[in-house]
C-alpha cells in the first residue's frame, strides 16, 4: 500500500508552481494544435500534479516498472494535461508535445496506450476507464501485487451506463486498490450537468453502489493529497473522491465557461492566458 | 448426411456436438497449463457452458453479471496486466451491445483479449431474431487488428480456441448454440489464416465458414452427380482471409458460391467477392441470410426457411451458369 506523507509548506508551494507550469503547457499545446480540450485539462491539472509529483510511485525511466502505481485518464479528451505532465516527468521528449493531434505523432487526441510511454490504457469514448482500471486492479489482486490504480473521470461521463456497471463490478470484487476521482465541475459540452442530465446527489449514488465516498476541493493541493492518502488507506471497498473543480481553472476568462470545453484559444487568447498563468509559477 | 434431408438436421450416421462445448473444453485444457488464462462471462455461463470452466477453475472465472460493455473493458484491463482473458457471451451482445468497448478497449489498442461468442446464427433457434447474431462477422471484420474465426465443428472449435490463446492480439471466436455435425474432413490440422481444401474440384469453388461446412460438402457431392466438380474451401478464419487459396481457386475454377450462417452483407461472401474483384474477377453467388431478421423456430426449420441448405447451395452453383467441362 502506498502511504504518502502530508505536504510540507515548501512541497505545497512547489506543487502549485508545477501546476501553473503544466497549465501553460496545456494552453500552448491546444493553441498550437488549434484543436483539443483546454477547459477540462486546466480544471484537472491540480489533481494530476498531486498524483504524478507526490502521491504515485512511478519511474519515467522505466515506464513498465511492475510495481508502479497506474493512472488512467477515463475522460480521455483531457490528454493535454496528461501529456504535459508525462513530458515534464520525462516519459518522452517535451518537443513531442508539438505533434499533439498531428499526423505521425504518438500524441493522439485521446490516450493510446500502445504508442505513448506512460499512458496506461486507451480511452476516448466515455465510460471505458473505470472498467479498464477495475480489470487491471482485479488482475493485481490475483497476482497479489500491492500497487494502486487511479482513474480520473469527468462528471458528464458519469451519465454513461458503463460507469455504473463498473461501479457494481469493483464493489463485487472489493477492489480497494482502486481510486476513482470524479472531476466535478458541473460543466459538460452542452452546458450545466444538472440541466443536461442531473447527477446529484452524486455522493449518495456512489455510496449506494458500495463505494467509500470522499469529497475534496480539487484545487487545494494539501487537501487533495490528504484525501488521496485516506483513500489509499481504506480497505474492503473501492474509493471515489468527488473533486469539486472549476473548468478552465487558472485562466480567468476561461473559468466556468462551457465555451472552453472544446474551443482552442487563438493567438491573443493564448498570450493573455499565459501571462496570467505565468504569475503562478 | 443432411443432403436433401428436408427438415431433418440430425442423422443417426453422423455425430453431432456443440461448438461452444469445444470452446470450453479447450479453455479447461489451456488453463491447466497456463496461469494467464482467465474466463469472464455475463450471466449466461450455463448457456455458453463456461460454468464448466468455473467448476474447474473457480478463482479464474469472473461473472460480470448482465453487463457486456463493462466485461469487454475489464477484460482489456486484465490483458494489460498480463492475463489472457476469454470474454464470453452471446454473439449479439458481444458485437452489438458491447461494440464500442470491443472497438475502443480491445481492437484499437490490440488488447490480448479473446472474445468467445456463442449463439451465433439462426440455429440459435427459439429465442428468435433478437438473439440470433447474423451480423457479428460483418462488425468484427470491419475492426482493424481483429482476427475473426468461425470454426465448423466441435473439434475445430477446440483447435481454434487453442490457436487463439497462442496469438497475441484480439480474436473473435464464433460459435453456435445447437449441436452440429462433426465433420471428419476438417481433421487436417488447424492454422489461423489458412483455408482447408476439403474437397477437390475444378469447375467451381464453394467457400464456406462455420457450421454450414457439411451442407457445403453435401452440395458439392450433389453437384458431382451432375458432372460439376465443386472444390470446397473451408475458411474457419474469415479474417485474415486466405488470399492464396482464393487466388488459386480463382485460377483453377470458374465461379464461386460462398456459404455462411450469417448475413450475406459484410460477411464471408463480401470478403471473398471483394478480394476477387480486385485480383481475378469471378462470379460470386452468396448463400446466407438475405438482409432479413430471423425468427423463432428449430435450427433445422430455420436453415430450411432461410435457404442455407445443400440444395440452396446447389441452386446458386447452377445459377453461376458453368457448364460441364469434361
Amino acid at each position: 500500500m502506498t502511504l504518502t506523507t502530508a505536504l510540507t509548506i515548501e512541497k505545497n508551494t512547489h506543487l502549485r508552481s508545477k501546476a501553473a507550469q503544466i497549465r501553460c503547457s496545456i494552453v500552448e499545446m491546444v493553441h498550437r494544435a488549434q484543436s483539443g480540450h483546454v477547459g477540462g485539462s486546466l480544471g484537472a491539472a491540480d489533481l494530476l500534479v498531486a498524483l504524478y509529483y507526490h502521491v504515485m510511485r512511478h519511474d519515467p525511466g522505466n515506464p513498465r516498472w511492475p510495481q508502479r502505481d497506474r493512472f488512467i485518464l477515463s475522460k480521455g479528451h483531457c490528454t493535454p494535461v496528461l501529456y504535459a505532465i508525462l513530458a515534464d516527468c520525462g516519459y518522452f521528449p517535451v518537443e513531442d508535445l508539438q505533434g499533439f493531434r498531428r499526423p505521425g505523432s504518438h500524441l493522439q487526441g485521446h490516450p493510446y496506450q500502445p504508442k505513448t510511454p506512460g499512458v496506461e490504457a486507451s480511452t476516448g469514448t466515455l465510460g471505458l476507464g473505470i472498467s479498464t482500471g477495475a480489470g487491471m486492479a482485479l488482475a493485481a489482486k490475483l497476482k497479489n501485487e500491492k500497487h494502486r490504480y487511479y482513474v480520473l473521470c469527468g462528471d458528464g461521463e458519469l451519465q454513461e451506463g458503463q460507469v455504473w456497471e463498473a461501479a457494481m463490478f469493483a464493489n463485487k470484487y472489493k477492489l480497494d486498490n482502486l481510486t476513482v476521482i470524479v472531476d466535478r465541475n458541473y460543466q459538460q459540452t452542452d452546458g450545466n450537468s444538472e440541466d443536461v442530465m442531473p447527477l446529484d446527489p452524486l455522493g449518495a449514488k456512489w455510496r449506494s453502489f458500495g463505494w467509500t465516498v470522499q469529497e475534496v476541493d480539487g484545487h487545494d493541493m494539501g487537501a487533495i493529497v490528504e484525501e488521496l492518502d485516506r483513500a489509499n488507506r481504506a480497505t474492503g471497498a473501492p474509493a471515489v473522491i468527488i473533486a469539486r473543480t472549476v473548468k478552465g481553472k487558472g485562466v480567468s476568462f476561461m473559468e466556468n465557461d462551457a465555451k472552453w470545453h472544446g474551443t482552442p484559444p487563438d493567438g491573443d487568447e493564448c498570450r493573455k492566458a499565459l501571462e496570467e498563468l505565468a504569475r503562478g509559477i | 448426411m443432411a443432403t436433401n434431408a428436408g427438415k431433418r438436421w440430425r442423422s443417426w450416421l453422423v455425430e453431432y456436438r456443440e461448438t461452444r462445448q469445444g470452446y470450453v473444453d479447450a479453455l479447461i485444457e489451456l488453463a491447466a497449463a497456463d496461469d494467464r488464462i482467465v474466463v469472464l462471462d455475463c450471466d449466461v455461463a450455463k448457456a455458453t457452458k463456461t460454468y464448466e470452466f468455473e467448476r474447474a477453475f473457480p478463482r479464474r472465472f469472473f461473472n460480470c453479471g448482465v453487463q457486456e460493455g463493462n466485461m469487454m473493458s475489464v477484460a482489456a484491463g486484465m490483458s494489460l496486466e498480463g492475463f489472457i482473458p476469454f470474454a464470453t457471451t452471446f454473439g449479439v451482445f458481444a458485437t452489438c451491445r458491447a461494440g464500442d468497448q470491443v472497438r475502443n478497449s480491445i481492437a484499437y489498442p490490440k488488447a490480448n483479449v479473446k472474445i468467445g461468442a456463442t449463439h451465433c446464427g439462426v440455429t440459435t433457434g427459439g429465442d428468435g431474431a433478437s438473439h440470433q447474431a447474423n451480423e457479428d462477422i460483418a462488425i468484427m471484420r470491419s475492426f482493424p487488428n481483429m482476427t475473426v474465426l468461425a470454426p465448423g465443428d466441435y473439434q475445430e472449435a477446440k483447435e481454434a480456441t487453442i490457436a487463439a490463446s497462442r496469438m497475441n492480439g484480439p480474436v473473435y471466436l464464433r460459435f453456435g448454440r445447437d449441436k452440429y455435425p462433426v465433420c471428419p474432413e476438417l481433421r487436417d490440422g488447424f492454422a489461423v489464416g489458412r483455408a482447408k481444401e476439403i474437397r477437390a474440384g475444378n469447375d467451381l469453388t464453394i467457400v464456406t465458414t462455420g457450421i454450414l461446412v457439411t451442407e457445403a460438402l453435401a452440395a458439392a457431392a450433389s453437384l458431382g452427380e451432375r458432372g460439376l466438380g465443386a472444390r470446397v474451401l473451408h475458411m474457419a478464419t474469415v479474417k485474415p482471409l486466405d488470399e492464396d487459396a482464393l487466388l488459386r481457386a480463382a485460377k483453377e475454377t470458374r465461379g464461386f458460391v460462398t456459404v455462411e450462417e450469417h448475413s450475406i452483407i459484410g460477411g464471408l461472401g463480401e470478403a471473398v467477392a471483394g478480394f476477387l474483384s480486385a485480383t481475378l474477377p469471378r462470379p460470386v453467388r452468396r448463400v446466407g441470410m438475405r438482409d432479413v431478421f430471423g425468427q423463432s423456430g428449430r435450427a433445422a426449420e430455420l436453415l430450411d426457411l432461410y435457404g442455407m441448405r445443400a440444395r440452396n447451395i446447389v441452386d446458386e452453383a447452377l445459377a453461376l451458369g458453368i457448364g460441364e467441362t469434361h
